[in-house]
């Protein structure tokens, strides 16, 4: 790590007034990447901003039948909590396939959406990564790339975001409540994250000096007809190499609102609308979800070592829809995968 | 308190109760509370095995709570109540899940072993595991190398059986 | 003379526990004095080339630094190849710590940075910039298999191949079934949890107390004397509590000399632990290639072995482990070739890791073998049964003992594996395939020369004494055990010294051979010290043993009487209070017995039977089941012992299906060097494990007849996996770890 200094903001506008003046400084609530980060030496703040004492813990309901939740719930919190268990299963489920419960416990509700990838070359200050120094290159082309991405990836950056958590939420057309020296507004969950282009070093898109209040869950269809399934090189305490968050909406057999979110698969929780959307009437049963699929992974291309995740994806994908069409989700206890 | 700080270079006042005892800190912003245990404080129960979030080794209970401590910057616990390995109990006077882990002999070099013990008292006070499955993916944060895991299920059992919490045997026997 | 047990055998809960579950055992960086510096090194980030520039000034000019140490401003040290020589070292040249501006691997230490805290000296470490020339880096073993060499100098003469017996190669020619396939293991890293580290405790008159993490305080302690020239009476090592080794810790690591070299330099107490991150810069499993051929008659009987094994070595030292001779003896067969290479790559030198050799040799082997009992059409126990050695053919000895039938047959039997069929994906369930594999394991059970004192107090309490090391073995356990046995007293009167440099001599611990040298020295010097009690009764006037012979008594509730007549005897307080004696202390030196050695080959065995469920779709594999049937001889501690095999078995899973160092092989440079991606097994990933120990007299391995647990317990496990996910998908997956998109890509065999 490097010197920096400590300031606690006791309210979110001090944060975000302390975050404009401070271009190096960054903002510790969890702290379980950012302390990584500044082990590692990838990152260096000139100052810390600790936003663990803001206002911005609770879990409420709010009048249309959405739920929102403040940017510093732990994980833990909002994976227990009844409501989110209830009415976001599919939520809860996909933290408790994360990390570990320590983790969790102290890991942010904020923080997940902002943690940062895996890649090894990103993580080794002595590899060039156009993602830590941008220019320098993309490593992870042509080398170490098993756990790289599949879809929406480009020659500056072939990084994948490593949330759990952020796959149900943009299976789950979740809102980003986020406040800035301008004021407040809200992101569409599938506009926060965004695919490297030709700046990898950005991986959202909040605007200097904004910082996350909370996510909005708007109220869904879905009842138990939703999984999270998460498949991993150990069966616990490892990052996805693909993971999928599905849900489907059906009457009569047929579909009404298909989501489907892949992890571990691109540089952003991955979903396309569109592709979604042209299953809409369709028959439940194999042949749709295989379909589905395909339909999903056009475009998909290996780097080499990480060639396995598109059938692999092609595989959990299907997997997934049949649970979901079932109603039983994938239970993050059981290791069989049903 | 014998803190060691380089001169000109930031440091905060804070306040941290640990087993119990309050105490005032004067620390550099950047050392953990891991770091402060092992060091300063000699609460070297407390485990370094990666020093990044990646083993468990150096689990506390912060306000009840499990967590890393490799991964906690002192400063930002101002006002916590901490319990560490030591807080459970001496060797003269054993927390049911230290006798527990010593009976089933749920460790081999012993190094993981306060981690795993902190880690299991949570779990047991969550309340979220009843299976053997459910602790066996409830105590996942936590590595051991001499590969105790069964064993320290086995521990963990026990004391969830003595507490009334009882665990459904597996059927997939 | 001993008694009959009363401790020694029974399930014994760890006598260090208590301390281990509190927190209060100290580990080798957990010792504290006031004003002590932290040391961190710095790990170069090429594989091979030079450092042309090297710029500490930042780091210097860092608040609370002390010193940074390169290879421009390094003190002298010893010059003499030899000197750096520890026990345990290899041929070649070992490495010397920032000697020069040369880089031989990733992450070979290019700086060492003193401080005043610990953050100083990580942080100011972050500030050095080097300027390297790297050169091409050839990390890859594949592409250096051409260049692969018979180790001109053997490490010891058992890893030199035997020479052939009959003819291998005709007869696999002419046998009716024969299978010859390549197996690709990856490189693995030990991972102990606790990171390697030393604390130097420096005094004004130039005394040195060391703890270290280590497997053996006396290598360090002569490798820390010859290299800075000490006078060995004014250092002494410890390593009273040491978390996890499994062989990384034999020889003495970069840590060690870079706290001894600035605690003396600048003549101050340090500390110096490492990062999770250089453990992956030494002594590692080495990665192979090996191929394995076999042949049998129509009934199934070998009728040729050929096992070919090549690993990698680095450019300095030729490390060597015994790989493929295993397939010399583990089977009757009178056609074998084996033969043995190694090749140089631009890494660090590899190193023993549990089973060292057998690990990955016998899991060809025994991978090879179910691949022929599949060829033959037999089942693979029945293979294995057909072919059983009742004599070690390639020593031409007898063994010691081998009670791997029973193996055979308790383990089959707990494990229910006669409701197997040979079919291939012939169980489902849901959409897991369910597959049952098997394997044998075997390692050998050897003695190294040990020294160990007791003592006998007038109060009846013991004090044994040995510089052996419980690396979370039981030794501490076994050994307190023992003594209580000998002076029928009870543990808590056993007071156990160990882990100290200044004790009677033992060798590291490793290769197994702890419990039966220091086990059966401290039984030696407990026989001694009834012996000289018996002298002083004898001395007495009216004593009631005068004519007993020492093999005629024992101490029996503080007694000392005759074996077959507890009437007879005088109370051991009495005897040493009426010669004067306020206590009785006898050395005793064990080795291994020649003469048997000439005649006997020692090893202990095991049969390990899986169960894996694999979601053939997604490639996940869960290992559901184990039995482990082990035949080693007598066992001390079935407590402590089950978990030295529990730890065994769950390491082979790890290598089964998830250790693999990731190397850039256009850097050469270790890419998933931390424990989130170098997956180790997790709590999730393991369920049941059955442990058998099986009866097994051996009155010829050992004096106290144990033969050793710390590695049999892995060897056979990782094969025993693959066969049953052979049996479970069909697929034959030669390639290690056993990793999801093998069994996505690889196709069914049958």
């Amino acid at each position: 790590m490097r010197p920096f200094s400590f300031n606690r903001a006791e309210t979110v506008k001090e944060a975000i007034a302390a975050l404009a003046q401070n271009p190096d400084a960054k903002l510790l609530a969890g702290g379980t990447n950012l302390i990584d980060l500044m082990k590692y030496e990838v990152t260096h703040p000139g100052m810390i901003i600790d936003i663990n004492r803001l206002p911005l813990k609770e879990i409420t309901d709010l009048p249309d039948g959405a739920l929102r939740i403040g940017a510093l719930a732990s994980n833990s919190a909002v994976a227990y909590d009844e409501r989110v268990k209830a009415r976001f299963p599919l939520l809860s489920s996909a933290i408790l396939a994360g990390a570990s419960p320590q983790l969790r416990n102290a890991a942010t509700t904020g923080g997940n959406l902002l943690q940062r990838t895996r890649c090894y070359y990103f993580y080794d200050t002595a590899a060039p990564c156009n993602k830590r120094a941008p220019g320098s290159g993309c490593s992870a082309i042509g080398g170490v790339n098993r756990i790289h991405a599949i879809l929406g990836a480009n020659p500056a950056c072939i990084a994948v975001h490593p949330s759990d958590m952020c796959v149900a939420l943009a299976a789950l057309d979740t809102v980003v409540e986020v406040e800035g020296p301008q004021g407040a507004r809200e992101i569409a969950f599938l506009d926060f994250h965004r695919l490297a282009g030709d700046e990898p070093q950005r991986d959202n898109t909040l605007q200097t000096g904004e910082i996350i209040t909370g996510l909005r869950l708007p109220p869904n269809p879905f009842g138990q007809n939703h999984t999270y399934l998460k498949i991993r090189d150990r069966l616990s305490y490892a990052f996805a190499l693909v993971s999928v968050a599905a849900a489907i909406e059906i009457d009569k057999g047929r579909i009404i609102d298909l989501r489907v979110a892949l992890g571990g698969v691109a540089h952003k929780p991955w979903r396309d609308t569109l592709a979604e959307r042209e299953f809409a009437d369709r028959a439940i049963g194999e042949s749709t979800f295989r379909e589905i699929a395909e339909r999903l992974l056009i475009g998909a291309k290996g780097q080499g070592q990480n060639d396995f995740k598109i059938s692999l994806a092609r595989n959990a994908i299907i997997r997934a829809l049949r649970q979901a069409a079932a109603g039983t989700p994938q239970d993050q206890t059981v290791k069989a995968i049903q | 308190m014998a803190d060691a700080r380089s001169p000109d270079l930031p440091v905060c006042n804070i306040s941290l109760s640990i087993n119990g005892e309050r105490q005032k800190f004067t620390l550099h912003p950047w050392t953990t509370l891991l770091d402060l245990l092992r060091g300063p404080l000699e609460l070297s129960g407390t485990k370094k095995g990666c020093d990044h979030g990646q083993c468990g080794a150096c689990t506390v209970l912060v306000d009840g709570e499990r967590i890393n401590s490799c991964l906690k910057l002192a400063v930002s616990l101002d006002g916590a109540g901490i319990i560490t390995i030591e807080g459970l109990g001496s060797p003269n006077g054993l927390h049911p899940m230290q006798e527990a882990f010593v009976e089933h002999d749920a460790y081999q070099c012993g190094y993981c072993t306060p981690g795993q013990i902190c880690s299991a008292v949570a779990l047991v006070k969550e309340g979220h595991a009843r299976s053997r499955a459910e602790i066996r993916e409830l105590m996942s944060g936590n590595l051991c190398r001499c590969g105790a895991y069964t064993n320290i299920a086995d521990a963990i059992e026990e004391v969830m059986d003595t507490q009334r919490i009882r665990p459904v045997k597996e059927a997939a026997e | 003379m001993l008694n009959p047990s009363k401790v020694v055998g029974v399930p014994t809960a760890r006598i260090d526990g208590p301390l281990k579950v509190s927190g209060c055992a100290p580990y080798a960086a957990e010792h504290y004095e006031p004003f002590m510096l932290f040391g961190y090194v710095l790990p170069a980030t090429i594989a091979t080339g030079r450092i042309l520039a090297i710029d500490a000034t930042d780091a210097e000019r860092f608040g609370g630094v002390i010193k940074v140490y390169t290879h421009e401003n390094r003190p002298d040290t010893a010059w003499r190849d030899s000197k750096w020589k520890d026990e345990v070292a290899l041929p070649g040249h070992p490495l010397r710590p920032l000697e020069s501006d040369r880089i031989l691997f990733d992450g070979q230490p290019v700086a060492f940075v003193v401080a005043e805290t610990f953050e100083a000296a990580r942080d100011a470490a972050a500030l050095i910039k080097i300027h390297y020339a790297a050169a091409r880096p050839h990390t890859d073993l594949r592409n250096e298999l051409s260049n692969r060499y018979a180790p001109p100098v053997p490490r010891m003469k058992q890893l030199v191949p035997p020479p052939p017996r009959g003819d291998a190669e005709k007869a696999f020619k002419e046998a009716p079934h024969r299978i010859s396939s390549d197996y690709e293991m990856s490189g693995e890293y030990h991972n102990p949890m606790e990171l390697f580290a030393t604390t130097v405790l420096w005094k004004k008159d130039g005394e040195l107390t060391i703890h270290d993490k280590t497997q053996g305080s006396q290598n360090s302690h002569e490798y820390i004397c010859q290299v800075f020239g000490l006078d060995p009476d004014k250092v002494v090592v410890k390593n009273a509590f040491v978390g996890g080794a499994f062989g990384q810790a034999l020889r003495p690591k970069h840590q060690l000399f870079f706290a001894v070299m600035a605690s003396l330099d600048l003549k101050r107490s340090i500390k110096a632990e490492m990062s999770r991150r250089e453990m992956f810069y030494l002594t590692w499993r080495p990665s192979s290639f090996q191929t394995v051929s076999l042949a049998a008659d129509e009934e199934g009987r070998l009728t040729a072995v050929m096992h070919d094994a090549v690993h990698a070595t680095s450019r300095y030292e030729d490390y060597q482990e015994n790989v493929a001779n295993w397939s010399a003896l583990a089977y009757k067969c009178d056609n074998v070739k084996i033969s043995y290479e190694i090749a140089k790559l631009d890494v660090s030198t590899p190193g023993d890791m549990r089973a060292p050799g057998a690990a990955t040799g016998v899991t060809a082997l025994e991978t090879a073998m179910d691949e022929l009992a599949y060829v033959c059409g037999i089942d693979p126990l029945e293979l294995r049964v057909k072919n059983f050695a009742h004599r070690d053919q390639m020593q031409d000895k007898e063994f010691t003992s081998k009670a791997l039938h029973a193996c055979f047959r308790e383990g089959a039997a707990r494990f229910g594996w006669s409701r197997r069929s040979l079919e291939p994906r012939s169980m489902r369930e849901g959409h897991e395939l369910i597959g049952w594999g098997m394997a044998s394991g075997i390692w050998e059970a050897t003695m190294s020369p040990a020294e160990a004192n007791v003592r006998l107090s007038g109060d009846g309490k013991v004090t044994v004494s040995a510089a052996a090391s419980d690396i979370g073995t039981g030794t501490y356990t076994i050994l307190a055990q023992l003594s209580a046995d000998a002076f029928d007293i009870p543990l808590r009167d056993v007071t156990v010294r160990i882990a100290e440099s200044t004790l009677p001599k033992t060798g590291v611990q490793g290769g197994s051979w702890t419990a039966a040298s220091t086990g059966s020295a401290v039984q030696a010097a407990s026989k001694a010290v009834i012996a000289t009690l018996l002298k002083h009764a004898q001395k007495l006037e009216t004593s009631p043993l005068a004519k007993a012979k020492v093999e005629q008594v024992e101490i029996a509730d503080g007694r000392l009487v005759l074996e077959a007549n507890h009437q007879i005897g005088m109370p051991v307080s009495e005897i040493m209070e009426r010669a004067g004696l306020s206590g009785i202390e006898e050395h005793a030196k064990v080795g291994p017995d020649m003469m048997t050695m000439r005649k006997f080959a020692a090893y202990t065995h095991s049969a390990v039977f899986v169960e894996v469920r694999v979601d053939v779709e997604l490639g996940v594999v869960r290992v559901t089941r184990v039995v482990s049937a082990i035949a080693a001889g007598r066992i001390l501690n079935p407590k402590t012992a089950r978990s030295q095999i529990l730890g065994g078995v769950v390491m082979g899973i790890g290598s089964a299906l998830h250790e693999e160092g990731m190397v850039d092989h256009r850097t050469g440079r270790i890419m998933n060097h931390n424990i989130a991606e170098y997956h180790v097994p997790a709590h999730a990933d393991i369920e049941d494990i059955d442990v058998i120990f099986v009866d097994e007299d051996d009155d010829k391995a050992s004096p106290i007849g144990v033969k050793g647990l710390g590695e049999i317990g892995i060897v056979g496990v990782a094969a025993a996996v693959s066969n049953a996910i052979f049996h479970a998908t069909g697929k034959r997956i030669r390639s290690f770890p056993i990793t999801l998109d093998k069994i996505l890509t690889e196709r069914t065999d049958q």
